[in-house]
C-alpha cells in the first residue's frame, strides 16, 4: 500500500509540473546538486554516492516498475557522466520485456546506451527485439528497429534479418524508413549478410515517402562506394530525383530554411560525384542539374553553402567540363572572399579539390590563401597548409616546406606535429631542389619531431644519404654526405635531440665522418662518445653509436693508421661490455675483438663505403663444405639432422619447411628484443652480415609520444632553431625572405589587404600601426610587395598579374582610414560600415555595439517582475545577487549564433536578436518588440517558476539555465 | 558518419553523449576531456570545426551550451553545422523555447528526440514535422498509459 501511495504521489506531481515531469524529488535533487557541484571531484563524489545508493535498491525484491524506470534512467545519467553502472544493465535489459510502451522505450534507451554490439548481454535482448518487430503496434516496432540498428552484431543478424526485410513493405512510413536504415547499418556490419538484399534498396528508391527514400540513400552510397560500376544504371534516376528535388517537387515538411530538401540533395549529389567519378558518359547527364543548382543555390544561407560546396566536390569529381568548373570556381572564390571562417575553410576545402583539375584557379586566389594561412585560427591554417601540400611543385617547395616546419615548431599537438612532419618529409624527398636544402630541411624536422616520425623515415634518410638521389655523378653524392656530416657535427652541440635523430647522426658518422678527411677519426670518435653520454640516449642510440665508432676504427686501420684509444672511449667500451643489454654488449666485444686484428681481415670484415651493397646470405654455410668433407674424411661422423635423429619423419623437404619456420620463429621471437647479432663465427662473411643490424630497426617504436619529454623540450628548442637559422642554414634568401621580424612590420598592410579580400581580422597587431596608416603608404606598397612576393614564390604567378593586383590592393585602405579613428570598440565593425556591403558583419561584431544596451539595465531585478506575471510565487529573494552577477557576465556569454551567415538583411534582425535574446527576463521589463519567432514568453516564465519552485536557480556557476537556446 | 555526439556546457559539464561508433568508458571521458579543453577554449569569430586526431569536430553554441559531432575527415562540415541546427530546432518545438535546464532534466526525452533524427551515425529524418509526428505518437501512448495507471491508483487510494 506505501508503495501504491507513493506512485500516487509521483504522479500528482508528474501532473501538477510544468516542464520536468515524471522524476520524482530525489532526481531532481540529484541533478539540481550535480548542476551546482564546483568542481569535478565533487560531482564525481555525488555520483558515486548515487551509484552506491542505487545499487543497494535497485536489488531490493519487487521493485514497483515505475520506479524501477527512474532508477535506470538515473543509471543512464551516472554513465552519461562517465561513471560504471554495470551492476544495472541487466534490470535495463529486463525492462526491455516489459509489455508497457513506456517502460519498452525506456528500457532500450538504457541499453542502446549501456551496451556495445558485443556485450555478452546483447544475447537476451535478441529474442525481444524478434518478438517486438512483429508487434502490431508500429511504435513498438520503431523502438525495436532503433535499438536493432545499435545492438545487433554480425553474428545476430541472421535472427533478425527475415523481420527487417517484412518490414520494408510496413505500411507506416516510419517503419519503412527504420527497417532501411537498419540493413544499411547491418551491411556496415556484415556485408555478406545482406548482399542478396540489394534489390530492395533499388525499390525502396521509389518510395512513395521522401523520408524512406532518403533513408535509401545511405545504404545504396555505401554500395556504390564498394562498386560503382553495378549502379551506373541508376545515374539517370538519381538525376531525376536531384532535378525533383531542386524544383521542390517534394513536400513542404522537407524544406529547410526555405532551401527544398537539402539535406537529401546533399546526399545525392555525393552519390553522383561517384558515379560521375572518370566516367564522360555518366558526367554528361550531371552537368545539367548541377548548373540548375548553382544556380538556384542561395549563398546567403549556411545551408545553402552546404549545398553549394557539396556541388563544387561533386565537380571536381566527375569528368571536368569547362561550364560546371567555372561555376564551382565562382562559387569558391565567394567562400574565399566571405567574411565567415567557416566559409573561408570551405574554400580552402574546395580550392584544393578544383586546382587538381585546373590549377590555374589557385591564382586568382593568391592574397585569400595567405591570409589564411596567417589566420590565428589554426583550424584555418592547418586546411591552408593542406591546401600548400596539394600544390606543391619543385618551384616552391621551398617556401611551403619552410613553413610548414615553423608551424611544426609551434605547436603542441603531438596528431597533427607527426602529420605534418611526415607531409615535409615527403615534400623534401619528392621536390628537394638541392642535396644541400633536402639535408638541412630533413635536420630541422628530426631536431623537432624526430620522436614522432616512423623509424622508417630515418631508414630512409640513411638509405638516401648512403646511395644519393640515383644521380650516377660521385661528386655530389660525397658532397651530399659531407655537408650532412658537417651539419650533424654542428648539431651535436644542442642540449637535446630525439633519439631518432641521433640514430640517423650516429649512423651517417660512422659512415662517412672521415671519409672526406675533415675530420680526425679521434674528433668523431670522442663525438660519438659524448652521444652516448647525452641524458635521452637510450639502448638503441648506444648501440648505433658504438657501431659507428667501430666502423671509424675499421676505416683507420685499413688505411694503416694507428688506432689511438681516447680514454672516454674506452670507459664506454668498459660499461658496454658489463651493460644489462646483451646488444650492446655484443657490440662491444665485437669492438675489441675488431681492434685486435690485422688491416687485412679489419677490411674484409668492415669493407668501406659499402652500406650499399647487397649482402648474399648463404644459408646452407657453403663455405663450410669443405671445411666439413675434412671432417669427415678424417673419420668425424656425418651430421644427421635432428626429424632424421629422432625417426619420425624423414622427407627431405618437411626437413626443410621445418628449418625454414624454425628460422622463421627466431626472427620472430627476436623483434621482442634488441636484435642480437647470430653467434659469429671467424669467419669474415658472416661477420659482415652482422654489420647489416644497423640497418634494421631495432625495438618497434614507432609513433611513440612521449608528451613530457616535448612540452618540456619546446622552448628551448625554439630559441635553439632562432640561433640556428643564423649560423646553420645556407638557404640563399629564402630565409631573410621568410624571416619572422617581417611578420610586425607588415601589420599594417596586412590589415589594408585583408579587406579588400573581404576579411576582417582582429589582430592586436595591427592597432598600434594605425595611426601611422596615412604616411605608411610607401612601407606598405614595399610591404605588402613582400608579401606579393609569398604569393608569387607559392603559386609562380606572373609579374604582371601581381602588379595589377597591387594596384588594386592599395586603393582600398584610403576608404578605410576615414574610420580607422573611431575608439577601440567600433573599430572591427567600420570596415563594414565603410563598405556599405550587402554582407553583414557576423554577430559578434554587433555585440560589441550592443553592449553599452544591455549592461545598463541590471538596475531592476527582472525575477521581480516576473513573479508579477505569473503571480504570487514562493520567491526567495535571495537570488537578487545571483541575478545580477548573470546580468554582468552577460556580454561575453551572448553570443548565440556565432556563425550565423551573412544574409542580406540580418544584420539588423540579428542585432535585435542578439538584444532580444541576451537576458530573457530582462527581455520582458524592456518590452523589446520580440521580431523573429523567438522564445514564447508565458511559456518562459512556466518553466522559470517550476524550476525554481524544485529549487533550481540560475547560480554565478552558470547564469544561462534558462536561457533560450535559440534566441 | 557521425561518430559521436556531445552535449557540453560553457563550464565543462556534460549534458549529453551519444556514441556510435564504439568507445570504451575510459576513453570516452578522454575524448570529453580532451574536446572540451579544445572548444570551449576557441574564440567566438573562429572556424566551428576543429581537427582532431584524424576526425573533425563541428561544434555549436547555442546560449551557453555546446553541441559537438565528430566526424569523418571526408564529411560536409556546413550540412553538419545544420543537423546541428535541424535538433535543436526540433528540441525547441518539443520543449517550446528549449533551454539548458529542459535538457538537463529530460536528457531521456532529448535522447528519445535525437534517436528520431540520428541512426546509426547518419540522418534519418530531415523532416521536422515527420519527428515531431512520432515523438508524439509515442508520448500520447505513454500519457494514455500513465492516465490508467492513475486512475487505478485513485481508485485504490479511494478504496483504501
Amino acid at each position: 500500500m506505501e508503495q501504491l501511495k507513493t506512485i500516487g504521489r509521483e504522479l500528482a506531481m508528474g501532473s501538477q509540473g510544468g516542464g520536468w515531469t515524471g522524476q520524482s524529488k530525489e532526481f531532481l535533487d540529484l541533478v539540481k546538486s550535480i548542476g551546482e557541484a564546483r568542481s569535478k571531484a565533487e560531482e564525481d563524489r555525488i555520483i558515486l554516492r548515487e551509484i552506491d545508493s542505487l545499487r543497494r535498491r535497485i536489488a531490493e525484491p519487487d521493485v514497483p516498475r515505475r520506479r524501477m524506470k527512474e532508477y535506470i534512467i538515473r543509471l543512464v545519467y551516472a554513465e552519461m557522466l562517465g561513471h560504471d553502472a554495470s551492476f544495472g544493465y541487466i534490470h535495463a535489459v529486463k525492462m526491455t520485456h516489459d509489455d508497457s510502451l513506456s517502460l519498452k522505450r525506456t528500457g532500450y534507451l538504457a541499453v542502446t546506451l549501456f551496451l556495445s554490439d558485443d556485450h555478452d548481454l546483447i544475447i537476451l535482448i535478441v529474442n525481444t527485439i524478434q518478438k517486438d518487430l512483429r508487434s502490431d503496434n508500429y511504435l513498438i516496432v520503431c523502438t525495436a528497429l532503433t535499438a536493432a540498428c545499435k545492438l545487433i552484431n554480425e553474428e545476430t543478424i541472421p535472427a533478425v534479418l527475415p523481420q527487417v526485410v517484412d518490414l520494408l513493405a510496413h505500411p507506416k512510413e516510419a517503419v519503412r524508413k527504420k527497417a532501411v536504415m537498419a540493413l544499411h547499418r547491418f551491411y556496415q556490419r556484415s556485408p555478406a549478410s545482406v548482399s542478396h538484399l540489394i534489390s530492395n534498396f533499388r525499390k525502396r528508391l521509389c518510395d512513395n515517402d521522401p523520408g524512406v527514400m532518403g533513408a535509401t540513400l545511405f545504404p545504396l552510397f555505401d554500395l556504390i562506394t564498394a562498386d560503382v560500376n553495378s549502379y551506373k544504371d541508376l545515374v539517370i534516376s538519381f538525376v531525376s530525383i536531384l532535378k525533383q528535388v531542386a524544383e521542390r517537387r517534394l513536400p513542404k515538411a522537407y524544406d529547410y530554411h526555405q532551401m527544398p530538401a537539402p539535406f537529401i540533395q546533399i546526399k545525392l549529389l555525393k552519390i553522383l560525384a561517384l558515379l560521375g567519378s572518370g566516367d564522360k558518359q555518366a558526367s554528361g547527364h550531371i552537368y545539367n542539374v548541377l548548373g540548375d543548382i548553382f544556380r538556384k543555390c542561395e549563398s546567403s544561407s549556411n545551408i545553402g553553402n552546404a549545398v553549394l560546396y557539396e556541388c563544387i566536390c561533386c565537380v571536381s569529381s566527375i569528368y571536368p567540363n569547362a561550364k560546371v568548373l567555372d561555376a564551382a570556381a565562382e562559387s569558391t572564390s565567394k567562400f574565399l572572399k566571405s567574411d565567415s571562417h567557416n566559409l573561408k575553410y570551405m574554400g580552402i576545402d574546395a580550392l584544393g579539390r578544383l586546382i587538381k583539375i585546373n590549377p590555374d584557379i589557385a591564382e586568382e586566389h593568391q592574397l585569400a590563401v595567405i591570409d589564411c594561412l596567417e589566420d590565428p585560427d589554426d583550424t584555418l591554417k592547418r586546411k591552408t597548409f593542406e591546401l600548400l601540400y596539394k600544390m606543391t611543385k619543385s618551384t616552391n617547395v621551398e617556401v611551403i616546406v619552410d613553413r610548414m616546419i615553423d608551424y611544426m615548431i609551434s605547436i603542441n599537438d603531438n596528431h597533427y606535429k607527426t602529420e605534418i612532419a611526415s607531409r615535409c618529409v615527403e615534400l623534401a624527398e619528392q621536390f628537394a631542389p638541392s642535396n644541400q636544402w633536402f639535408i638541412q630541411t630533413m635536420n630541422k624536422v628530426f631536431e623537432h619531431a624526430g620522436d614522432l616520425l616512423n623509424v622508417r623515415v630515418a631508414h630512409n634518410l640513411m638509405r638516401l644519404i648512403a646511395e644519393g638521389f640515383g644521380e650516377d655523378d660521385e661528386g655530389a653524392d660525397s658532397q651530399l654526405r659531407s655537408s650532412a656530416v658537417n651539419s650533424y657535427l654542428r648539431i651535436l652541440g644542442e642540449p637535446k635531440l630525439p633519439s631518432l635523430f641521433l640514430q640517423v647522426i650516429c649512423w651517417v658518422l660512422g659512415e662517412y665522418g672521415t671519409a672526406d678527411g675533415k675530420y680526425s677519426a679521434s674528433y668523431i670518435i670522442g663525438k660519438l662518445c659524448d652521444v652516448t653520454e647525452a641524458h635521452l640516449c637510450n639502448d638503441t642510440v648506444k648501440a648505433y653509436s658504438i657501431s659507428a665508432i667501430m666502423k671509424i676504427c675499421a676505416f683507420e686501420i685499413t688505411a694503416g693508421r694507428n688506432v689511438e684509444m681516447l680514454p672516454e672511449c674506452q670507459s664506454l667500451i668498459d660499461e658496454l661490455s658489463a651493460s644489462h643489454s646483451t646488444d650492446l654488449q655484443q657490440r662491444a666485444y665485437e669492438l675489441q675483438a675488431l681492434l685486435c686484428l690485422d688491416s687485412q681481415a679489419v677490411e674484409s670484415v668492415m669493407p668501406l663505403d659499402a652500406s650499399c651493397e647487397d649482402i648474399e646470405f648463404d644459408g646452407n654455410l657453403s663455405f663450410l663444405n669443405s671445411f666439413v668433407q675434412q671432417s669427415i674424411e678424417k673419420g668425424a661422423r656425418p651430421y644427421i639432422p635432428e626429424s632424421e635423429r629422432s625417426g619420425t619423419f624423414s622427407v627431405s623437404n618437411y626437413n626443410s619447411q621445418y628449418q625454414h619456420e624454425a628460422s622463421s620463429h627466431t626472427l620472430r621471437f627476436e623483434a621482442y628484443e634488441l636484435p642480437k647479432p647470430s653467434p659469429t663465427p671467424a669467419t669474415p662473411q658472416i661477420s659482415v652480415s652482422t654489420r647489416t643490424t644497423d640497418l634494421v630497426p631495432v625495438p618497434e617504436t614507432t609513433y611513440y609520444y612521449t608528451e613530457n619529454n616535448q612540452a618540456s623540450k619546446l622552448p628551448p628548442v625554439s630559441d635553439a632553431s632562432s640561433a640556428d637559422h643564423g649560423i646553420k642554414l645556407h638557404l640563399d634568401g629564402v630565409q631573410k625572405k621568410w624571416g619572422r621580424p617581417t611578420y610586425s612590420s607588415s601589420s599594417s598592410s596586412t590589415s589594408s589587404e585583408k579587406k579588400t579580400n573581404g576579411v576582417t581580422r582582429i589582430d592586436g597587431v595591427s592597432s598600434p600601426s594605425r595611426g601611422t596608416l596615412y604616411d605608411s603608404k610607401g612601407q606598405q606598397s614595399e610591404v605588402s610587395a613582400e608579401k606579393q612576393k609569398l604569393a608569387a614564390s607559392l603559386f609562380g604567378a606572373s609579374a604582371g598579374k601581381t602588379e595589377k593586383k597591387l594596384a588594386s590592393t592599395q586603393r582600398a585602405p584610403k576608404a578605410t582610414t576615414a574610420t580607422a579613428e573611431r575608439p577601440g570598440v567600433t573599430r572591427a565593425v567600420s570596415p563594414e560600415i565603410s563598405k556599405q556591403k550587402a554582407a553583414s558583419s557576423p554577430p559578434p561584431d554587433l555585440l560589441d555595439l550592443g553592449e553599452p544596451i544591455t549592461t545598463t539595465t541590471p538596475t531592476i531585478d527582472p525575477f521581480e517582475q516576473l513573479e508579477g506575471l505569473i503571480g504570487p510565487t514562493p520567491g526567495p529573494s535571495t537570488l537578487d545577487n545571483s541575478v545580477t552577477t548573470s546580468e554582468q557576465k552577460a556580454p561575453d556569454l551572448m553570443t548565440l549564433y556565432t556563425d550565423t551567415p551573412p544574409s542580406s538583411n540580418s544584420s539588423i534582425s540579428s542585432a535585435l536578436g542578439d538584444i532580444h535574446s541576451s537576458d530573457k527576463n530582462s527581455q520582458m521589463a524592456k518590452n523589446v518588440p520580440s521580431i523573429k519567432k523567438g522564445p514564447n514568453p508565458q511559456d518562459s516564465l512556466q518553466k522559470d517558476a517550476t524550476a525554481r519552485h524544485v529549487g533550481v536557480t540560475p547560480t554565478g556557476n552558470n547564469p544561462n539555465l534558462f536561457r533560450d537556446l535559440l534566441g | 558518419m557521425i561518430h559521436f555526439v556531445i552535449l557540453i556546457s560553457r563550464q565543462g559539464k556534460v549534458r549529453l553523449t551519444k556514441w556510435y561508433s564504439p568507445y570504451q568508458q575510459k576513453e570516452r571521458s578522454t575524448v570529453i576531456r580532451e574536446l572540451s579543453g579544445l572548444i570551449l577554449s576557441r574564440g567566438p569569430k573562429l572556424c566551428n570545426f576543429v581537427e582532431w586526431k584524424g576526425y573533425k569536430v563541428v561544434y555549436r553554441r547555442y546560449a551557453s551550451l555546446y553541441f559537438c559531432m565528430c566526424i569523418d575527415p571526408d564529411d560536409n562540415e556546413l550540412e553538419i553545422l545544420e543537423i546541428i541546427h535541424h535538433f535543436v530546432e526540433i528540441l525547441d518545438r518539443y520543449f517550446g523555447s528549449v533551454c539548458e535546464l529542459d535538457l538537463i532534466f529530460n536528457f531521456h526525452k532529448a535522447y528519445y528526440i535525437l534517436d528520431e533524427i540520428l541512426i546509426a551515425g547518419e540522418l534519418q529524418e530531415s523532416s521536422k514535422k515527420a519527428v515531431a509526428r512520432l515523438i508524439a505518437a509515442q508520448d500520447s501512448l505513454v500519457e494514455t498509459a500513465k492516465e490508467e495507471a492513475g486512475s487505478i491508483s485513485n481508485m485504490i487510494s479511494q478504496a483504501i
